[in-house]
């Protein structure tokens, strides 16, 4: 179980390079999928399955869908990938992963100082949902109300 | 049981988020920019998930619950967007953006 939980964590870390230095679109998207499934992995490690479940279904099924439908439609092809290489240069990459380095050394220098230990243990459906339709019903109705604007907005953004 | 430190979960979400970064910053295809914050959110989740299974606690999955709703609302209005910038510019490349008419 523990071992399943490295070898995961190193796929989604390989697979998340691959998205970032990717040039072809596609591509791309299929890495992330690849990477937003073995965080499903690592979710399922730790015990939260009901999480490993929606991010099979719902992150990797559902938006990356959206974003293959919308590729298609941009109809991104040859001459994109030739531009897409064209603006990957080594002189614009180097401020961008110094920032982001330093950022991840400060992370890690908090991190590093805890000592905890997780023994995964599995919390289910029925902790989720009791909680979900008790104390944070509130929160429930009020994410169906951001997805209903989300829709409204996006079918009025894509009218003609 | 054997049992994982917690602290390896976090420095996977952190290097997540970081590569993510790395992907707004440097990328000028506007698609790859949402990709690359997609990649962001779902490290936040992680983080949340990997701190609630310390504790046993379901709240965490709660809060990537959320996280979920909020990447999915915010992917449909920024595909939108992207589709009409790519109508009225011909193009995804996020600097044309920056030059006003007016």
């Amino acid at each position: 179980m523990i071992l399943l939980f490295y070898i995961a964590a190193a796929v989604a870390i390989i697979s998340t390079v691959s998205v970032v230095l990717q040039s072809n679109i596609v591509h791309a998207l299929i890495y992330l999928i690849l990477s937003l499934l073995s965080v499903a992995v690592v979710f399922y490690v730790l015990g939260a399955t009901f999480a490993a479940v929606l991010e099979a279904i719902i992150y990797a099924g559902a938006i990356m869908v959206l974003f293959l439908f919308v590729i298609m439609m941009l109809n991104m092809g040859q001459h994109s990938r030739d531009q897409e290489r064209s603006w990957l240069s080594v002189k614009g990459w180097i401020g961008p992963f110094i920032l982001a380095g330093v950022l991840l050394a400060q992370l890690l220098n908090v991190i590093v100082e805890f000592d905890y230990q997780i023994v995964p243990s599995e919390v289910g459906v029925l902790e989720v949902s009791a909680l979900l339709f008790g104390p944070y019903v509130l929160a429930v109705e009020l994410a169906s109300i951001l997805l209903l604007a989300g829709l409204v907005t996006a079918y009025h953004l894509a009218k003609k | 049981m054997q049992s994982i430190p917690m602290e390896h979960g976090l420095i996977l979400a952190g290097i997540l988020f970081s590569l993510g970064l790395v992907g707004v910053l440097t990328r000028r295809n506007i698609v790859f920019v949402l990709m690359s914050l997609e990649i962001m959110l779902n490290a936040s989740g992680l983080a949340f998930i990997v701190a609630a299974s310390r504790w046993g606690h379901a709240e965490g999955q709660i809060m990537f619950l959320m996280i979920l709703t909020l990447a999915a609302a915010e992917v449909a209005v920024g595909l939108g967007l992207i589709i009409q910038m790519y109508r009225r510019f011909h193009t995804v490349d996020i600097n044309v953006l920056s030059q006003m008419k007016g």
